[in-house]
């Protein structure tokens, strides 16, 4: 079991990955990357059963990446867990690469959806739920979501389906940023209901600081222990998390860092590593 | 006069044996299983039915995952509703990683009959064919139904549309017919013209091949019944024995059986005249199943009087 300091060191190292495999020049998610970027540690490196030797264990628990334009914090995971070679990160989006720039199930070991479309990653959670049930297995599923994408009405067909056949095993996590392409997630439908709706539907729900390790870490073991409802954690972050000039802004959803922007962006997230890894040596 | 079956009954007989047989096969219905005929799979394997409510897009997804995990997945509706409302979620997430999903679409083509436009799927293997890892099936009649279920259960790979209709047709394969994907079936051989046919529309051409024999036109009858990947080789075959081909198809002849045959007529360079029978770039209508086929000349008599009435040149 990591301890809450060991997974904020590693939460950070995840946005250094994040941030190094964009690099600048090109347009990339960084926002909804980053601001996922403490969930994705919790759920990779706390909540879930995984062998990262074997990424097609068949007793795994499963990660389904909804929003899929985020893929690179899951990849960011998946290698420094080892599943694939970090160096192999630096390829994101390159002709010829299998970390491609929405997530391919069938060319990276790791990644269990196809996804890029949103609103479809919770039914395909159910799916491997409903599966895991055929064949009397009990892992478990995450499934990641931003909270602009609850706008597509499938999340909703899902979200009922779930708790219709009763599928406890499901935890779908909401990456609740406030923001999407274009501005706010609330500014074309209102999001203000949304723990009321998971609610009326049959699931447990759960409000954390998506940036506070400690409620994260909480809410994945009380997801795990709630057999009676499929469980839901609406996890209030911010978009560009971890990088001040970031933070809160809606342009930086998909665009261009200049080389200057990458180094300070970069040199912002070390400090409290270098600052923790000082720490550690006294 | 020989027994007639609507194939997407005898489809759900078919996925009931092949529930039997295979302990992965799982049904998703979009409440329409008496339509579809899935009610027999889910009063025997209730545990492996899987009830999604009027929810297609969720369906689709839901499958992507079963099959991800090993499962066969068999997904049912109307074929209308099965390929055009969720396409999206079949594109990506299905077709892409080349997931091993059936789609059972049910009562296609015109012969939907009185629901009219909405629910008569003229579009949908123009749909299906255009995308990659798809293996788009049509068949013909009862036997082949059987056939292509099994097959499709556990033969076959990666995503497969079967076309299923509620139009009687006899049987035209003998009943130890095996079905090979990818190859069409010679159901009569001719001189003059070939009528290259899928679905209920095949019944239709060996009935019209035999009325244009009586008036000394002598034509070949190829049950296309894999529309992709299509039997190229049959289609040069007919090619070398007649002086006109024809595509008969329960379905627009935009993107479906007509395109994929005058593809291989252009990559070929065949200078061959091709005449393509099916719905003319137009929506449906309510009305019963033979007046529709009679409006859109896919009777065998209007198979015929098109055959008769093309260019001799």
């Amino acid at each position: 079991m990591r301890s809450i300091q060991e997974l904020e060191r590693l939460a950070t190292e995840l946005r250094l990955h994040i941030m190094n495999m964009m690099g600048a020049n090109k347009a990339h998610h960084f926002g909804g990357s980053l601001s996922a970027a403490d969930l994705m540690t919790g759920i990779y490196f706390h909540g879930m059963r995984y062998d990262p030797q074997n990424p097609a264990w068949p007793e795994r628990d499963r990660f389904v990446m909804s929003k899929g334009h985020c893929v690179p914090a899951q990849y960011a995971a998946l290698a420094m867990l080892g599943v694939f070679p970090l160096a192999e990160l630096a390829t994101l989006k390159q002709l010829g690469t299998r970390l491609q720039g929405h997530p391919a199930a069938h060319l990276l070991p790791g990644i269990e959806a196809c996804t890029g479309s949103l609103g479809q990653g919770l039914s395909f959670a159910n799916g491997m739920a409903l599966a895991g049930r055929m064949q009397q297995r009990d892992y478990r599923l995450y499934c990641l979501m931003g909270d602009g994408e609850t706008h597509e009405g499938q999340v909703w067909e899902a979200a009922r389906t779930t708790a219709q056949q009763r599928l406890h095993n499901v935890t779908a996590i909401i990456d609740r940023n406030g923001l999407k392409a274009m501005d706010s997630s609330y500014a074309a439908a209102d999001l203000g209901h949304l723990a009321g709706r998971w609610a009326a539907l049959g699931w447990a729900v759960r409000e954390i600081d998506g940036h506070n390790m400690a409620e994260i870490v909480t809410a994945l073991d009380w997801a795990r222990a709630e057999d009676q409802a499929p469980c839901v954690i609406l996890a209030a972050t911010v978009k560009g998390r971890g990088v001040s000039f970031l933070e809160g802004q809606a342009q930086y959803h998909n665009a261009a860092l200049s080389p200057e922007q990458l180094a300070a962006a970069i040199a912002e997230l070390e400090a409290p590593v270098t600052r923790g890894a000082k720490e550690q040596a006294q | 006069m020989s027994e007639l079956y609507q194939t997407r009954f005898v489809y759900g007989e078919a996925l009931l044996e092949a529930g039997q047989r295979y302990d992965n096969v799982v049904a998703l219905d979009a409440d329409l299983y008496t339509s579809t005929r899935t009610v027999l799979f889910r009063e025997a394997f209730p545990e492996r039915f899987v009830d999604m409510g009027i929810a297609e897009m969720d369906m689709m997804s839901t499958a992507a995952g079963l099959a991800a995990c090993g499962m066969a997945p068999f997904v049912n509706s109307f074929a209308m509703f099965l390929t055009a409302h969720c396409y999206d979620q079949l594109r990506i997430q299905i077709c892409y990683p080349r997931l091993h999903v059936v789609l059972a679409g049910s009562s296609a083509g015109l012969t939907q009959g009185p629901d009219g436009a909405s629910h008569q799927s003229l579009e949908d293997m123009a749909l299906m064919r255009a995308l990659p890892n798809m293996t788009v099936l049509a068949p013909a009649d009862a036997i082949e139904t059987r056939a292509m279920t099994l097959a499709a259960a556990h033969d076959l790979t990666g995503p497969i549309y079967l076309r299923l209709g509620r139009y009687p047709v006899p049987n035209l394969h003998e009943a130890d017919y095996t079905f090979q994907v990818g190859k069409a079936t010679w159901l009569r051989q001719g001189r003059d013209v070939a009528l290259i046919a899928c679905g209920h529309m095949v019944h239709a051409s060996v009935v019209a091949a035999e009325m244009l024999n009586q008036q000394g036109i002598s034509a070949s009858v190829v049950n296309m019944s894999t529309v992709k990947p299509l039997d190229v080789e049959a289609v040069e075959a007919a090619l070398a024995g007649s002086r006109l081909l024809v595509t008969v198809e329960e379905h627009s002849i935009i993107g479906g059986l007509g395109s994929a045959v005058a593809e291989v007529l252009a990559d070929r360079g065949a200078g061959v005249r091709l005449l393509r029978l099916g719905t003319r770039d137009v929506f449906g209508e309510s009305a019963t199943a033979d007046e529709l086929l009679e409006k859109h000349g896919l009777t065998p008599a209007g198979i015929r009087e098109s055959v008769l009435r093309a260019p001799k040149d």
